[in-house]
This record gives C-alpha cells, sequence and structure tokens, in this order.
C-alpha cells in the first residue's frame, strides 16, 4: 500500500524536491497570511492525490468549501467538529471491507485534519478512540492556539497567559489562566507507530514527516501536530505568520520532534535546544504578537519557565527513549 | 458571482463536484498592497514560491536574463488574481527582492 | 397488511424458521445483506444487536469491519463516512445513544448516505430508564431519515432487507431507521422465517459507485459549506427526496411480497371494515393489545378496530384518512409525550393534521400509555373503546392527552 503511489518512500532533501503539484486553492477564502492554509497546501503536496481528507468544523472548512466552489482537489468530507477521527476511522475501515470483498480496488489514504478546537476540546474523544482501536488514520492537528474561526475564543491548545476573547486582559484575570494541554502526550500515551510535531516555517521537515506518518499508517495511526500561526487572533502582522513560526520552534516554544515507533527523537534545529543556550530568548517570540502585549516581567519570567519545565520533560523522554 | 440555481438542478448532498475549483474565487480583490518582484535581485531560490499560503506564486519556465547578465532559466511571478497582499513572500524573501506596494485606487 | 401470497412465492426462499428475538432478527437480516462495515456502541436495548453482529463478524460468517467505537456519536460519524467511502453500513441505538447521534442524523440525511439504523425505542432520561417506550424515536422523527416501526420480529427481519433496498435507491439516497418496542420486542423471542441468504442478496443488489464517493479517481468534495443562497435549495432536495421515497417504499414491499412472500404496506389495519372505533398505534405491544381488546369489544357488540402506522416518515397521511374515514371516534395511543404542546400525544398531531387536512372531522383522542414501558393492559385498550363510543354519542372530545395507566 506504501509504495502504491511511487513517490512516498522518496525524501524531500532540498526545496527543488518538492512537488509542483497544488491540491489545495487559489481561491479559498482564508484570512491573508493564513498559517493552516498553508500547512494543508504543503500536507497535500507530500501526500500527493491518493488521499481522501477528512476535516472538522474549522477555519479551514468554512474558507475552502464554500458552496459552490471546493479549494480541494482530492476527495474531501466535512461532517462535525468532534468527529472528524470518527469519520476517518469509518472510511478507513470501509476502503479495508470493499477490498477485501473485491467490491472496490482503493488505495487511498486518510487524513483527518482538525484545528485545535476540533482536537485539544470536542474532538478528543473521537481522536482517542481512533488511536485506540488503530484506524491506519492520519490525524493532523493544525494548532493555531484558538477558536479563531468563531472569533479568537480560548481552547485547550492556548498558551498560558494569552489574550483571546474568552481569556481577556483585565484587572482581576490576565490572559488564560491554565496552561497549554501537552497533546502529544496524550497521543503517545496509545502507542501508536508515529506522531510527530512539525511547523510550517519548517516545511522540508514537515513534508517528510507527512510521508513517514502516512508510511506507518499499514501498522496504525499516525498523528502530526502542526504549528500554523492566525494573524488576525495572534494579533501579528499578515506578513510574520512564517516568521513567528519559526521563532516559536527558534525560542524552543515549539519544539520539533518525533515519536517513531517507540522512538523519541528532537529534529532539527530542536535538537539543538536541550541547551538552553541555544535557544533564542522568549521575548523575540512574545513581542511581536499583540496577544501577550499585556505581560509583565514576571508573567514572562513564569512563562519561560513552563518552556524550560517542558524542555526539562523532553530531556527525560530523550534519555529513556532516544 | 455562481448562477443561483434551483435544487432540481444542482448535485444531491450539497456535493462539489469539481475539484478546485475555488479558484472562481479572485481573492486578489481584498488585497490592500501588492508584492512587486524585482527580477534582477531575485535569486529564484524558490523560498516565497513555498511559503505563499495562497499559492498565488508562479513558478514559471520563463528564461530571464538579469541587468548584470545572469541567466535563468526560471521566473517568479505573482498571480494577483489570487494574492491576498500578506506580504510573507517579501518578509521571507533572503534577500529582499520583493516590495509590498500599496494598491492604488484610479482616481 | 401481511399478504402472504402463497401462489406466488417460492418457498424456497425460507431456509428455516428460526425463534428469534427482534434484536437478533435484526442482526441476522443485517448479515443476510451483506454488510460492510457496523460500527456500533453498547445501550440496553440494543446491545443485543450488536454483540450477534460482533460474533457474526468473530466467526467469519459477516465479512464486515466492525468497528466498537466510542460513542452513539462516533458510531454514526463512522457510518457516515463508511458510507461516504462506498459501504454497506449498519448502526444501532436506543435512548441516550439516539440523542448522542442527534446532531449526526440530520447530517447523514443532509449528505444523501444510505446507512441502516435499528433502533428499538426506550424512554429518556431523567430519570433514568432503560425500559421501553418511543420518546427517543419521537425527538428524531424532523432528521430526515425514513422512519419504519416494526411490530414483530420477522417485521422486524422483513423491514431491515427492505430498508437497504429504499435507502440506496437512487431515487431516495436517504438513511432509514427500523424501530420497534425496546425490552417487548427487542429482546422477546419469536419465530421467524429466514431466507436463503442468496435471496436476500439479489433482492438488496449492490450499487456501488452508482452515487457519488470518496474516491480520488473523481474527487467529490462533501458537507459543504452552505451560504444562506444555498442552503434552502440543498436542504429542500433531501426534504423532496424523503417525500417522493414514498413511491419507492410501496414498490419494495411489493417487489419483497413477490419475492419472500409478505408485504406490510405503510399501515396496517386490523378489523377497519365496519369499524366505528379505532385506535390507532404504533409498534409492537400497543397493537397487539389493542387487538385483543378490539376482539373483546366486537364480542360485546362494538365495532372496533386496530390501525397500526408501519411507516412513519414519510407519513402516511392518504393511508390513514383513508381507513378512518368512515369510524365514529379515533383514539391515537403514544407511547411518547410531546410536553407542553396543545395535545401532547406527538404521532396524535400527525394523525389530527392528517385528517383535517383531508376535510374529515371526527373526533379524534390523544392518548399516551406505555411509558417506560407501564404495562399497557388490554382492559385498558377495551376501556378506551368504550370511551370512544361515549365520546361519539355525547360529542364531548377531550381536548387533552389522556393519560393511561398513571397513578
Amino acid at each position: 500500500m506504501g509504495m502504491a503511489s511511487g513517490q512516498i518512500k522518496i525524501g524531500i532533501r532540498t526545496i527543488w524536491d518538492i512537488p509542483k503539484e497544488e491540491y489545495f486553492g487559489p481561491g479559498q477564502l482564508t484570512c491573508a497570511g493564513c498559517g493552516p492554509s498553508l500547512a494543508v497546501r504543503h500536507i497535500l503536496k507530500a501526500a500527493g492525490p491518493d488521499v481522501i481528507v477528512v476535516n472538522a468544523t474549522g477555519c479551514i472548512e468554512v474558507t475552502s468549501t464554500q458552496y459552490p466552489y471546493t479549494a480541494w482537489g482530492v476527495p474531501y468530507i466535512h461532517v462535525a467538529f468532534e468527529n472528524a477521527a470518527a469519520v476517518a476511522s469509518g472510511i478507513e475501515a470501509a476502503i479495508k471491507a470493499l477490498n477485501r470483498k473485491g467490491i472496490a480496488n482503493a488505495k487511498a489514504k486518510v487524513i483527518a485534519l482538525a484545528g485545535d478546537g476540533g482536537t485539544y476540546d470536542i474532538g478528543m474523544q473521537a481522536l482517542s478512540g481512533m488511536l485506540e482501536r488503530g484506524h491506519g488514520v492520519l490525524y493532523v492537528l493544525y494548532d493555531n492556539e484558538a477558536y479563531m474561526n468563531t472569533g479568537i475564543q480560548r481552547s485547550g491548545g492556548t498558551p498560558r497567559f494569552a489574550w483571546t476573547t474568552t481569556s481577556p486582559v483585565g484587572s482581576r484575570i490576565r490572559g488564560k489562566v491554565q496552561s497549554k494541554k501537552d497533546i502529544m502526550s496524550i497521543v503517545i500515551a496509545h502507542h501508536i507507530p508515529y506522531a510527530a510535531t512539525a511547523s510550517i516555517a519548517y516545511p522540508i521537515d514537515l513534508m517528510n514527516k507527512v510521508r513517514k506518518a502516512l508510511d506507518a499508517l499499514n501498522e496504525g495511526p499516525a498523528f502530526l501536530h502542526v504549528f500554523a500561526p492566525c494573524p488576525p487572533g495572534w494579533r501579528i502582522d499578515d506578513s510574520k505568520t512564517v516568521e513567528i513560526a519559526r521563532l516559536a520552534v527558534e525560542t524552543g516554544v515549539f519544539p520539533l520532534f518525533e515519536w517513531d515507533h517507540g522512538k523519541f527523537r528532537l529534529n532539527p534545529p530542536s535538537n539543538m535546544h536541550v541547551d538552553k543556550s541555544k535557544r533564542k530568548p522568549l521575548i523575540n517570540y512574545l513581542k511581536p504578537q499583540g496577544r501577550f502585549a499585556h505581560l509583565k516581567e514576571e508573567e514572562i519570567k513564569a512563562m519561560e519557565a513552563e518552556v524550560d519545565g517542558y524542555w526539562d520533560y523532553l530531556t527525560r523522554l530523550l534519555k529513556a527513549f532516544g | 458571482m455562481s448562477e443561483l440555481k434551483s435544487w432540481t438542478q444542482i448535485p444531491i448532498g450539497g456535493y462539489i463536484t469539481e475539484p478546485q475549483n475555488s479558484v472562481k474565487n479572485k481573492t486578489g480583490s481584498w488585497r490592500t498592497q501588492r508584492p512587486v518582484i524585482d527580477q534582477d535581485a531575485c535569486t529564484r531560490c524558490r523560498i516565497c514560491w513555498l511559503y505563499c499560503p495562497e499559492p498565488a506564486i508562479l513558478e514559471l519556465n520563463k528564461p530571464y536574463v538579469t541587468k548584470s547578465g545572469r541567466k535563468y532559466n526560471l521566473t517568479f511571478e505573482i498571480n494577483y488574481d489570487y494574492c491576498k497582499g500578506c506580504g510573507i513572500c517579501a518578509n521571507e524573501c533572503p534577500v529582499k527582492a520583493i516590495k509590498m506596494v500599496p494598491e492604488v485606487v484610479q482616481q | 397488511m401481511t399478504q402472504v401470497i402463497e401462489k406466488e412465492r417460492e418457498r424456497s426462499v425460507v431456509v428455516g424458521k428460526v425463534g428469534l428475538t427482534t434484536n437478533y432478527a435484526i442482526a441476522h437480516a443485517v448479515k443476510d445483506v451483506d454488510v460492510d462495515v457496523v460500527a456500533a456502541y453498547p445501550i440496553t436495548p440494543q446491545t443485543t444487536i450488536i454483540e450477534k453482529l460482533a460474533e457474526y463478524v468473530a466467526n467469519g460468517e459477516l465479512d464486515a469491519e466492525f468497528i466498537p467505537v466510542e460513542s452513539e456519536h462516533s458510531a454514526l460519524s463512522a457510518a457516515v463516512g463508511a458510507s461516504a467511502a462506498g459501504a454497506r453500513v449498519f448502526t444501532a441505538t436506543s435512548a441516550q445513544g439516539l440523542e448522542l447521534m442527534h446532531e449526526i442524523l440530520h447530517i447523514a440525511s443532509g449528505l444523501r448516505l444510505p446507512i441502516v439504523m435499528a433502533v428499538p425505542g426506550r424512554a429518556l432520561s431523567a430519570p433514568i430508564s432503560i425500559h421501553g417506550d418511543y420518546q427517543d424515536l419521537m425527538n428524531v422523527r424532523d432528521t430526515g431519515w425514513v422512519i419504519y416501526i416494526a411490530s414483530t420480529a420477522q417485521e422486524a427481519y422483513d423491514t431491515v432487507i427492505e430498508a437497504f433496498r429504499v435507502a440506496e435507491d437512487p431515487r431516495v439516497l436517504l438513511p432509514v431507521i427500523v424501530s420497534y418496542d425496546g425490552f417487548l420486542m427487542s429482546h422477546t423471542t419469536e419465530p421467524v422465517e429466514v431466507y436463503d441468504t442468496k435471496a436476500v442478496r439479489e433482492f438488496t443488489p449492490r450499487r456501488h459507485n452508482t452515487r457519488p464517493l470518496l474516491n480520488p479517481e473523481r474527487p467529490v468534495t462533501m458537507g459543504a459549506l452552505a451560504t444562506p443562497d444555498w442552503y434552502y435549495e440543498i436542504k429542500y432536495q433531501a426534504i423532496n427526496a424523503l417525500r417522493a421515497s414514498r413511491g419507492v417504499i410501496d414498490e419494495v414491499d411489493s417487489e419483497f411480497n413477490r419475492r419472500f412472500g409478505r408485504a406490510y404496506g405503510a399501515v396496517e389495519g386490523f378489523m377497519l371494515d365496519d369499524a366505528d372505533y379505532i385506535l390507532v398505534t404504533y409498534g409492537g405491544a400497543a397493537t397487539w393489545n389493542a387487538l385483543e381488546a378490539a376482539k373483546e369489544a366486537r364480542g360485546r357488540g362494538l365495532r372496533a378496530g386496530v390501525l397500526r402506522i408501519r411507516l412513519f416518515r414519510p407519513f402516511p397521511s392518504n393511508d390513514l384518512v383513508k381507513r378512518l374515514a368512515d369510524a365514529k371516534a379515533v383514539a391515537v395511543v403514544d407511547r411518547a409525550i410531546a410536553p407542553g404542546s396543545p395535545v401532547e400525544g406527538p404521532v396524535f398531531k400527525d394523525v389530527y393534521i392528517a385528517l383535517r387536512e383531508a376535510g374529515v372531522d371526527k373526533p379524534i383522542v390523544s392518548v399516551i400509555h406505555g411509558i417506560s414501558q407501564r404495562t399497557m393492559y388490554i382492559r385498558d385498550f377495551y376501556e378506551l373503546y368504550y370511551k370512544l363510543r361515549d365520546i361519539a354519542s355525547t360529542g364531548n372530545v377531550p381536548r387533552e392527552s389522556l393519560y393511561m395507566g398513571l397513578r
């Protein structure tokens, strides 16, 4: 199955290895400078045409399928907000059954695509079910760290202290009180073959991870956590989407790593970042973002401590499973 | 704007059967500033093409000779039909060959 | 109406008469039509269906993917995905499970996916009750599904086979619910004639690829966002398909009769030809107990009859009007409640509207009974016939639902 589409085994080494084919857009109604839109473009380039996309309700869904126009060049279904993983499970099972029974000869791989709201929050149960049952589905979380489609409300993926419209900056409460949920640990706890973080700022890394993930689907589910900034939601300039995504990696806020068949691996440049001195100062990441504009020094310190704490955790993972 | 068909004239289930027909949405009209590529400064590194979320940067097999005499077989051009003017390309361009120019409304 | 046309029936299609609960009869039918995907979650009183299906799959008697999902919401979601990818799909649920699915019920019909689901009816929480009524089903009547309510295990078996034919017909392409009494039928063993698998499969031929599917060879976008410019048209298409499904439903029922020697129609009448007083029922227990009461009443000279609604959506208004037109008084026995409505029997409202729309003006009474399986005694219905007689003679028609069996 993995070899069926031929190109999947070949890694992308340089920018010139990236396929020219476009399976998403243009003409989708995403905001200017949309991180998730770029993520989808990259993911589909890596995946190629033999996929079926299941999309949870969210930014990408509403902007890419406004009837009678679709931005999708691959088969696509949107059902609801909380069930992308369940719908994908059904499609995967259908393909298996139809192939086995000789009713169809389908080689399509199934990609579920959901935002942070559709994954960390309302879609968590369906995701866990899909992972536990072992469906050969690639679940992609595009994380823009809030419910942007409904107008910037906090989600389980919103970082601590961030301003959103439901975690406003008031005199008593200043931004989100809780920390960002560690979705990767939750996913890895299901002991699936492959899970990785990726960023729109590192497209080659992202695309190779997409292909690795698709290759792993014969064994079970795969998961990609893709960091994808939202200019209107993060209060950044439209032109800064990629730059901010890069800074998130460089400052250690969003480390790039893989959980590959029980092995833990940090990917460049995050593999240098166990040593804190190799990370850029956190303020470089926070300062350009309006959602963090209210942060006082002690809040920035607290945030830094949280980033350091996560790195301690990753370091221990690396020691145990590296 | 698409023709508003009756319920008897559209595919069932609200299905859209023509892939990527979103090309009919000319999102370029949203733009308040436009990227302009300096073809002489451009090194054909493909980074603008890579980071465009639309995509609205065309990679063309179009030869170009720079003022300094450098020959390229590739030319990158902005597709203004879809470019929303976000400026990621200009921001990411390693040689600053893309400038963002305000759209001027013709009087 | 059960019409066994012996002459035309090929006896060879019946391979045996076996004792099955309605749940097992459903599972048997699902196996016989050869579904590809079953996605289901346990809930009483549905669970024994999916237990049996899991067993069939584990034994290799049914070649299907059994997805033991983590909730009913995911059960129907997985069913939607599988159906959109071209599989023949079955699921089942009751009560809270059906409520949890509710969102996706509308989506399954909106996306025109021919899923078949069994719903043994059960009371809704709170207070929690695992026992039977039809509150769950009534809450989903406006979701755009074809809905049958069976009255015997045999009928449930037959109806599942018919349901796949109806659902997958290119003129319909809608999901179908086959409902019946929770416990009183789901867990009661009755003799069921099961058919030759080959005959069942011939009756339910595969129509793979005759509708748009999720397939990279012809990429289609399903579940698009419709603006107000389009929503109404897309929705109306599905509404119209449900209305138009009636023709296909009748056609399939007739063909089923020719092939298997049974037909049920949209409504089933008992002793209606000269009936003055008619109880309108649905499901098994209410129907059969009303029928016993009608027989007793007739034994004492009261011309009593029963009209059972088998096809609930699309609602068979004309059939009802035809059968009720000559009655002196009618009562609709609801095993569900529409709280706060002008009259609180949900099916009563449909029957009332059907009659009034047809210009039939006669005393019609709403009766609530059998809630959370409160025993519906034959004597209750017997008394109800006499009440109808009094109502007809006095013209004193109750303006509120009569709550029978309530302490």
